[in-house]
């Protein structure tokens, strides 16, 4: 379980990696927090020609107040986030759900846009960022461009970037003051990738649900928003009767995966669950 | 001297000597080890579980940078046997009391006709780092005819079956029946009977550490030292002699620090035959470390067996006759024998009474990773399929399941109990000593009281919570022979030196041997010097299997010192001019009895008794102060548990949380009871991992589903209770100390002791686990289904 | 082969300067070049925890890291711990607990553990166990680990050296 060999190179500008990107496309792989490509580099599952090492950029690591957003740069440690008083003055979500990502000694060199880019189906982050309707921006040879989370996840580990281009950067729109959250999870063991998980955000007005965002990730080929599921609550009140036909709008929207892991019928029935429990605790 | 004073070392918590140099990094595994000129080994392994062997390509792969030598299993067939048969051993007392027919397929070193399961190793790289060695592995082109895989032990058995080892034309490798009574009159003429069909799934030992192996050849003295991270160095220096064709005097076995056995490190490997072979061949000394997915795929995998059993009781709930016919799913090699099936075959009666009882068991090849003893070794397979039982029993009666226990339980009154079949040493069991009875009473006690829980579940359940109990009850033979070896010698300092068979992985041996040491010599505990899992240490050894070490070392170290302690008091008697029978041991010295200062140190004695000229030993007495002995225990002690789980079974989710988890339990007396705790501790959570979470998987083509950790799931810190313990001391009467095994036992309750709580606690919809692992989606199917 | 990278960086307070492969892993860099073999590798992907060492002062697994980016690092090993023949809290509190059986785990253990203490001085037992689940142990089911972990606290804490890393 070594890796093996490839080429190693460290940029210490974006605009260098871009170029470097633009040299060697399909050979190079992007190492951010490498809590997932070492491992796939060790099982030689994943055998780039070259490395191309993100961690030497100071200008992509930092959490930013910017008016109704929170920018934080794509090589921001997940642990940094976990500890950073503006993420859990204004993204409150956010801290709860990096919280299961893997454990601290992961969370200590795993970063917000390496888990993004990565897209895994169970991860957390990309399913808050959903949830919460944020954008990431990327560079590449023509510049920089945004792309909203709704378009950026396509498939299992595929995003919509371009091979020639590097996120660096994701923004978080702020919480509403009050905005009640939840973030539930199911996995057979502490700190593993999720069977399922459903992340709640409620904006209440004078008992009626204002605004709802809910998203699930791990129990579909990539994690999505769930309008359906939001689509039941807004205007109601958030009551048991109202929880329970969202967590079955959530159930009946998802493409479940069936594997060993978990059948699609469970994968279904763990969505309902774990969308109602979610509810449930955000309106308590 | 066997008396053991209460203000000796023996029966305290001390802290272990072995900490020091683990918890500063200065520990060595052979991992660790790094000789001059060292070459690294990387193994080719097969993708396919069956399959005949066309052809194996190496020619790329010797043109790799830094390969310096490989090798395919048909070439090396050629140079060496394969893997001796000496790892099946039947003693004739139990051969001929056994109905048994047991065919030994002999593994070779490196598969050369077929490969027979995934991960079977057919080719081997040297290469200056393993690095190298893993990027020409790559290289090699292995052409393989494919045949239909044997994944299913009891499909196996039919005549369409395709069979692993063609010469004996079927894949049933092991046949045997245990009995006594008449269970076929006694199940017919039962007032109620019972029929189930048991599985207890495939899962594995998962050491920390993976197994690796380190070989060195000195050309001058034509010598060789193997470092195998392994539980048996003894057993290694035997093979590698008959492999090497070397005298077991030019070979030195170590194993250095070794990161967790659990039974899967408990035999020897071909790799490590392999390994030395090529460091003499190629002139280097050679290291291979094995990787985790390598682990996965060729260290042995354990349990995995079906049980069809079928019970007569009476309507008191009196178990009457119990018959079971039972398939070990053994993979594709049977290291060890008749061991583990043989383990459950005279484990499933545990603390129960009852007249009639016949179990056949069936050892069946399959294309998977060989199946060898795991911390339990049979048990937990026997103890499911009977604890399962008392609870059918319970159910149908309406009674509770506590009940039915102690209406079975073999009373305190009649220990020493013949059970009336034999152990696999060929004696007749006799259940030494304790109160199982007792045991549960404590149990439940422990749990907060049979009643106050019942109210506690049915409170519960009106509101839709599901809380169960679930037991778990058994007995343990411990402490097996054959043998175990001592040299215990009288250091010329006055320290005590003791070289013994034994071969730990973490048990702590270092720091209770010494305990036990200095309670015989009336020392102190740092005055001991342990030399164990080194064969140059003492000749003949056995190793640590079994949870036979502190039963059968201790006994050896007390067979060595009496003669040894005689030998010591001659010579101090002769320098202090008095009888040898006024003397006494004492604080490093041996003095007259009363006589204060009167005495003589062992260091004295020791330079006293040595050869040469102005030697102070009296007339005639042979000179040097050490004693090698071989302790043959008389048969197993028995040790026994109770296990009580208090769980919640989420019903939507399917998860079972375990509130508490109580053992009771007896391993006689207590060397180090901190060290005894520890041990229990982590036997439990090995089955409950093993209950929910852990499982080797196959697929219908014989492919394994588990390359990583993400798939084979180890319970960590929080998927875990905290456990609590309550201790009986009944010591036993069949060694020196009293002492009882306490390595496996703790592994061997959790399983069923989780699948009886789930049942409990789901006993309104009537729903049966009689399969492990019980994974939430399972429960979650099964409320589906009891609903529907 | 791909052209070796000279490696500067500081370990346990030494200094040390190294060649390797670009892909050599900072575990095996450690161990093989530097000969620090009290870290130990138990998965290669991350699981196990085994290898886990304090880089710049927080828990990281080594087995998920290449060496070359240990470049200008400041690296504490479990050999690095004690200080003046004296164990640290957390050893001495695992020595004293018998937190440990084989051993092997336990670098990882001691690294995880220290880390955690710095960021949370006053953890209950369920903290505690979440933290230690990022290092798998075979041999203790963990119970000691969690009490000399409680045990470590306590300590630190009366001793005034936990918590001051705190929210790093």
């Amino acid at each position: 379980m070594k890796p093996a060999a490839f080429d190693y190179q460290a940029p210490t500008t974006v605009e260098e990696v871009v170029a470097l990107l633009g040299r060697h496309g399909g050979e190079a792989r992007l190492l951010a927090g490498g809590q997932t490509l070492v491992p796939m580099m060790n099982f030689r599952l994943a055998t780039p020609a070259i490395v191309v090492d993100l961690n030497r950029i100071p200008e992509l690591a930092y959490i930013k107040n910017d008016n109704d957003v929170v920018r934080i740069g794509a090589m921001t440690r997940q642990r940094a986030v976990e500890f950073s008083d503006i993420v859990a003055r204004d993204l409150p979500v956010l801290q709860a759900a990096i919280r299961m990502v893997g454990h601290l000694p992961t969370r200590s060199r795993g970063t917000i846009g390496g888990s993004i880019a990565n897209a895994d189906a169970a991860a957390e982050i990309p399913m808050v960022l959903q949830a919460l309707g944020g954008e990431v921006s990327v560079r590449g040879p023509s510049g920089e461009r945004r792309i909203a989370a709704a378009d950026l996840i396509e498939d299992a580990m595929i995003t919509s970037l371009a091979e020639d281009e590097v996120l660096t950067e994701v923004r978080f729109p702020k919480m509403a003051p009050g905005a009640r959250f939840a973030v539930e999870e199911f996995s057979r063991r502490h700190g593993d990738f999720a069977i399922a998980a459903v992340t709640v955000v409620l904006e209440m007005d004078k008992g009626v649900c204002a605004s709802a965002r809910i998203a699930a990730a791990g129990v579909s080929a990539c994690s999505r928003r769930i309008a359906a599921a939001e689509d039941v609550l807004r205007g109601r009140a958030v009551d048991p009767d109202s929880i329970a036909a969202a967590a079955a709008a959530a159930a009946d929207a998802i493409e479940p995966l069936d594997d060993r892991n978990a059948s699609a019928d469970y994968r279904r029935h763990l969505t309902r669950i774990l969308t109602g429990r979610a509810l449930q605790r955000a309106a308590a | 001297m066997s008396e053991v004073k209460n203000d000796g070392f023996v029966g305290r918590s001390i802290p272990r000597k072995e900490d020091q140099r683990l918890l500063t990094g200065k520990g060595q595994f052979v991992a660790d080890l790094k000789l001059p000129g060292m070459l690294h080994a990387a193994f080719v392994r097969s993708q396919v579980a069956h399959a005949r062997i066309k052809s194996i390509d190496l020619s790329r792969a010797l043109k790799a940078p830094g390969v310096v030598y490989a090798i395919a299993g048909p070439e090396l067939a050629q140079m060496l046997p394969p893997v001796p048969d000496t790892q099946l051993s039947l003693p004739r007392k139990w051969t001929t009391r056994v109905q048994h027919k047991f065919q030994n397929p002999q593994q070779p070193l490196l598969s050369h006709d077929k490969v027979r399961h995934v991960g079977e190793a057919v080719a081997v790289i040297l290469a200056e780092t393993r690095y190298q060695a893993e990027d020409a592995a790559e290289l090699v082109e292995v052409d393989l005819e494919p045949l239909p895989a044997v994944v299913d032990p009891i499909a196996g058995l039919t005549p369409e079956s395709a069979v692993l080892h063609e010469q004996y034309g079927t894949n049933l490798i092991g046949d045997f029946v245990v009995e006594k009574g008449d269970v076929k009159k006694a199940l017919a003429a039962a007032p109620r009977r019972i029929k189930r069909r048991f599985h207890h799934h495939r899962y594995a030992g998962i050491p920390m550490e993976c197994r690796g192996v380190v070989g060195s050849h000195d050309p001058r003295t034509d010598t060789m030292t193997i470092w195998s991270a392994c539980q048996v160095v003894h057993w290694l220096k035997r093979e590698a002699s008959t492999v090497l064709n070397m005298p077991e005097a030019r070979i030195r076995c170590v194993a250095l620090d070794v990161g967790g056995g659990f039974g899967t490190k408990g035999h020897v490997y071909p790799e490590d035959l392999v390994i030395p072979f090529l460091a003499r061949a190629v002139g280097r000394p050679v290291k291979w470390i094995e990787d985790r997915f390598e682990h996965f795929i060729s260290a042995c995998h354990s349990r995995d067996q079906i049980h069809d059993v079928e019970a007569g009781f009476d309507d008191d709930g009196r178990l009457i006759a119990f018959s079971d016919n039972f398939y070990v799913d053994c993979g594709a090699w049977n290291p060890i024998g008749s061991g583990i099936a043989y383990n459950t075959a005279v484990h499933l009666p545990g603390p129960y009474k009852f007249d009639h009882f016949f179990v056949r068991s069936r050892i069946v090849s399959t294309n998977k990773v060989a199946n060898a003893p795991y911390r339990g070794a049979g048990r937990p397979e026997a103890t499911f399929a009977m604890e399962r039982i008392m609870d059918m029993i319970a159910a149908e009666l309406g009674l509770d399941p506590a009940e039915v226990r102690l209406r079975n339980m073999i009373p305190a009154a009649e220990m020493p109990y013949h059970l009336g079949i034999p152990y696999r040493d060929g004696e007749m069991i006799v259940y030494d000593s304790g109160d199982y009875p007792e045991s549960l009473r404590l149990a439940l006690e422990a749990i907060g009281g049979l009643d106050a829980f019942r109210k506690k579940q049915r409170a519960a359940r009106a509101k839709g919570r599901y809380l169960g109990l679930g037991l778990g009850c058994y007995t343990e033979g411990t402490g097996v022979g054959p043998f175990e070896s001592a040299t215990v010698r009288i250091d010329p300092t006055g320290k005590i030196y003791v070289a013994g068979g034994s071969c730990p992985q973490g048990q702590g041996m270092e720091t209770i041997f010494s305990q036990i040491v200095a309670d015989v010599w009336k020392v102190e505990p740092k005055d001991v010097v342990m030399s164990l899992a080194d064969t140059s240490g003492v000749a003949m050894g056995f190793g640590t299997i079994a949870s036979r070490s502190t039963v059968t070392l201790s006994g050896a170290i007390h067979q060595a010192s009496e003669p040894l302690r005689q030998k010591v008091f001659s010579i101090a008697a002769n320098m202090l001019e008095c009888s040898a029978g006024d003397l006494e041991l004492r604080n490093g010295a041996v003095g007259v009895v009363g006589v204060p200062g009167n005495e003589v140190t062992l260091s004295t004695i020791a330079k006293a008794a040595r050869p040469g000229w102005d030697s102070a030993r009296p007339q005639g007495m042979a000179a040097g102060l050490e004693e090698t002995a071989y302790y043959e225990p008389p048969t197993v002690t028995w040790a026994y548990a109770a296990h009580a789980a208090l769980v919640e079974v989420d019903p939507d989710l399917g998860r079972v949380s375990i509130d508490k988890y109580v053992i009771v339990h007896d391993c006689g007396t207590v060397i180090n009871p901190m060290l005894v705790d520890g041990q229990i501790h982590g036997g439990a959570v090995q089955g409950l991992g093993g209950a929910l979470l852990e499982e080797m998987s196959y697929d219908a083509d014989g492919q394994i589903l588990v390359g990583s950790f993400m798939d084979y799931l180890v319970p960590g810190a929080s998927d875990m209770p905290h456990l609590d313990l309550v201790h009986m001391h009944h010591p036993s009467p069949l060694n020196p100390f009293g002492v009882k095994g306490v390595g496996e036992g703790s592994a061997i309750a959790p399983p069923v002791a989780i699948a009886n709580a789930v049942c409990d606690a789901l006993s309104h919809l009537k729903l049966e686990f009689n399969e492990t692992p019980i994974k939430p989606e399972k429960v979650v199917r099964a409320i589906w289904n009891a609903r529907r | 082969m791909t052209k070796l990278v000279d490696i500067r960086l500081t370990v346990n307070g030494r200094e040390y300067q190294g060649q390797c492969e670009p892909r050599t892993l900072l575990a095996d860099f450690l161990r093989d070049h530097l000969d620090l073999t009290g870290t130990h590798v138990g998965c290669e992907h991350g699981v196990c925890g085994a290898c886990t060492v304090l880089f710049n002062g927080e828990a990281a697994r080594s087995c998920l890291m290449l060496a070359v980016q240990a470049e200008g690092a400041k690296i504490t090993t479990i050999e690095g711990l004690a200080q003046g023949g004296q164990f640290h809290p957390v050893q001495k509190a695992f020595h004293e607990n018998h937190a440990l059986q084989c051993g092997f785990c336990t670098p990882g253990m001691l690294a995880a553990t220290i880390d955690f203490l710095n960021t949370n001085a006053s953890p209950n037992e369920e903290e505690v166990r979440e933290a230690l689940s990022a290092v798998l142990c075979r041999c203790t089911g963990y119970q000691n680990i969690v009490k000399a972990v409680l045990a470590a606290a306590a300590e630190m804490r009366a001793a005034g050296n936990a918590g001051a890393q705190a929210h790093v």
